[in-house]
């Protein structure tokens, strides 16, 4: 189906006199904030890293995202005002409350949910209908985040990508359901529906491509190639069991052929819809030629206009499409001669008072939640403060995380990943199960408890760290710094592994480096750790503190001490 | 992807051991020079050079080493090196961290493409040195392989 600008603005009358917030207002915004004038005759429609967010959410973006060596004080690495005056952006505007984390519970309930795929849905059949050929590309990390993917094997997501006309994806989070399932997606569900690329996943004995690496489609008669890669550092990032046959990374020297070869077919615009992280990218863009524009996800940065890198065989746009379904990216290209003349990049915050609910998609998601909704919807307490998680240290979702760990399993430290999704809350709302579940619903949710040396903690703090703020963008892979409970710490980015991490004390005495700590955790990747006890999975941990507290009061985020940091732009 | 070539190679164990009992192939064969046990017993990458002849190396754009930036698994990290110089005899795989530093040293034949690759076990994140022999001098490419703990968040 596809949505006039008269039927979009019929719909959105539809939907206030339905009695959702649309005052005229922000009906007339509405009509004005997603009137993007036609521009040139090829289109690329990106979105990315929705984790399964299928209805609308609030998500407080970062305050701090600090940028390692190079890619310090430059985009993605820019938080706060910083990001407002880059992009020219004001100050308590609707935008400034999508793109950055300036006054976030106030600006959130002023502007409203972001996100949510019937509105999602109803603004991509709007510019596709006013566009004349057009892709709809989704960065995958599309299966994981919430209670019903995890519940139905992504299936629920699986049902409202085919809906909503995705035509390619990657994946990431996918392959934590496992090989198999992947596979099966790939050859029954999406099978003439939607490619799921990746050039960069092959077998690990001979080396054989696992999936399809491109695809060139014609739109409006111009080939356009689109070259999947997903997540480079899969079987690292999570328990290899789950791809136990597959090799995984970045894998330069095959991509570079691939282009090559899309370019030696025609392809007069070659994409890469890629889930390496915008670090990576940006790297990438430098040292792979021939690529016309990456369109980036997994490090979930909101990025307002292309990074243009430019390099000996012309220049590559480097984009961010943020995450949970904040966001729409629309990418229109104008070619002329075989080439591309001119592109106009827009990051478009997807404000769920200001778009219609796409009726078709609406009732496909009541349809997958119907089974489910007595137990999401179980409210097992109230906060008082704001609850989130992305940061690069810690978050007070993930305070309360580790607060029912240490109580739960009687710890003196509590070690959390640094995830990068999970949903924020408001103060005075109640946290549903559901809302417990956008924070942990993973295939390998073990809670663990295990004595550690100090050597040990540190080495971990140093192994997490050195992920995060390697000089070389490669050795990057796209977290946060694991959130620690208990223990206090200093952390110098801009130093190497192993001087990172300082000034490690438990209750202010210093840990000492052979004495053993209990320290419990979560969602342990290493095959066979060596816990004490292992299993309940964390939802049930935070689910009964969180019955047992009844209320959340505003808590300490513990927080490393930070060194050399000051002035850096990428922290508020 | 070729599964008749997985079928074949299957079988194909049967077919060496074949050709070996039927005399085509001599164990040991092809082995140029003793096993050099006090170059694989060195301990650091200037022991392991002085032990497989050498003084010093000198680094070359010329030596190009594949290998990935984080092991998937430290216990087989695949490593492939290939070398463009001219009257390339020796390629030795040296590992910085590990307990003996010489991993795998390739003589090449005049004639055979200077490309080996193979798979190597690594303890922790260290350098990985390619060592080239060619024209009796020293060469050296270097790459630092990851091997991490894991855990990411994405």
């Amino acid at each position: 189906m596809s949505l006039s600008r008269r039927e979009f603005l019929h719909a959105l009358a539809a939907a206030a006199a339905a009695g959702f917030a649309l005052d005229s207002r922000s009906a007339a915004q509405a009509s004005s904030s997603y009137e993007l004038p036609r521009f040139g005759n090829v289109s690329l429609l990106h979105f990315t890293d929705c984790h399964a967010q299928l209805l609308p959410v609030c998500f407080r973006e970062p305050s701090v995202n600090l940028g390692a060596g190079e890619s310090s004080n430059l985009p993605p690495h820019l938080v706060g005002g910083a990001f407002l005056r880059r992009y020219g952006i004001r100050p308590g505007s609707r935008e400034a409350h999508a793109f950055t984390h300036l006054d976030f519970a106030r600006a959130a309930e002023r502007y409203g949910k972001m996100g949510g795929f019937a509105h999602l849905a109803a603004l991509v059949k709007k510019l596709r209908a006013e566009r004349g050929a057009s892709l709809l590309l989704d960065g995958g990390d599309t299966w994981q985040g919430s209670a019903t993917s995890l519940w139905t094997r992504g299936q629920d997501m699986i049902e409202a990508q085919k809906l909503l006309g995705v035509d390619i994806t990657t994946g990431h989070w996918e392959f934590t359901y496992g090989a198999a399932r992947v596979k099966e997606v790939v050859e029954r569900d999406f099978a003439g529906r939607i490619e799921f690329l990746a050039q960069n996943v092959e077998t690990g004995d001979f080396g054989d491509a696992v999936f399809k690496a491109y695809t060139i489609r014609s739109l409006g008669g111009i080939p356009v190639a689109v070259i999947g890669q997903a997540f480079p550092y899969t079987p690292i990032a999570h328990p290899r069991r789950f791809v136990p046959d597959w090799k995984f990374g970045i894998e330069e020297r095959r991509l570079q052929g691939t282009v090559d070869e899309a370019r030696g077919k025609g392809a007069q615009v070659v994409a890469l819809l890629s889930h390496n992280g915008m670090d990576v990218d940006l790297k990438l863009a430098r040292r792979v030629a021939g690529i016309d524009v990456i369109l980036g996800g997994h490090t979930h940065d909101g990025v307002p206009a292309p990074v243009v890198v430019s390099h000996a065989s012309g220049k590559t746009l480097v984009t961010n499409a943020g995450s949970n379904g904040k966001f729409l990216a629309v990418l229109d290209l104008e070619l002329r001669g075989g080439r591309i003349a001119g592109h106009r990049y827009r990051l478009l915050p997807v404000f769920a008072n200001l778009l219609p609910a796409d009726p078709e998609m609406a009732r496909l998601i009541a349809t997958q939640r119907a089974p489910y909704t007595g137990k999401l919807s179980e409210k097992l307490a109230v906060t008082e403060t704001r609850l989130y998680r992305r940061g690069n240290f810690n978050g007070s979702f993930d305070q309360l995380i580790l607060d029912a760990l240490m109580e739960a399993k009687d710890a003196e430290i509590a070690l959390s990943p640094g995830f990068r999704w999970g949903t924020s809350l408001l103060p005075g709302e109640a946290i549903t199960f559901e809302q417990v579940m956008d924070q942990t619903a993973i295939t390998y949710p073990d809670t663990v408890v295990t004595r550690m040396t100090g050597t040990t903690i540190k080495a971990i703090l140093e192994d997490v760290c050195d992920n995060l703020f390697h000089p070389d963008p490669y050795y990057r892979q796209g977290g946060d710094m694991v959130r620690v409970g208990g223990m206090s710490y200093s952390c110098r980015p801009g130093a190497k592994i192993g001087r990172r991490i300082g000034d490690m004390r438990l209750r202010g005495r210093p840990i000492e480096a052979d004495k053993l700590y209990k320290v419990a955790g979560w969602a342990p990747v290493a095959e066979g750790a060596p816990g004490e006890s292992a299993g309940e999975p964390m939802w049930e941990v935070l689910s009964r503190y969180l019955r047992d507290k009844k209320i959340v009061k505003p808590r300490k985020l513990n927080l490393p001490r930070l060194v050399g940091v000051s002035g850096n732009l990428g922290i508020a | 992807m070729d599964s008749k070539r997985r079928e074949v190679l299957k079988t194909g164990g049967g077919v060496l051991a074949l050709a070996a009992v039927a005399g085509i192939l001599k164990p040991g064969e092809g082995l140029a020079q003793e096993w050099n046990k006090a170059a694989f017993d060195t301990k650091s990458v200037a022991d392991t050079v002085k032990a497989l002849g050498g003084s010093g190396s000198t680094p070359s754009g010329a030596i190009e080493i594949t290998a990935p930036d984080i092991a998937e698994n430290g216990a087989v990290v695949p490593i492939a090196v290939e070398s463009k110089l001219p009257r390339t005899q020796a390629i030795a795989i040296l590992i910085e961290k590990n307990p003996n530093t010489l991993s795998a040293e390739f003589e090449i034949p005049a004639g055979t493409d200077p490309f080996v690759s193979t798979r190597v076990k690594m303890a922790e994140t260290s350098n990985v040195y390619a060592l080239v022999t060619a024209d009796g001098k020293y060469f050296h490419a270097v790459k630092e392989i990851k091997v991490t703990i894991g855990g990411c968040g994405g």
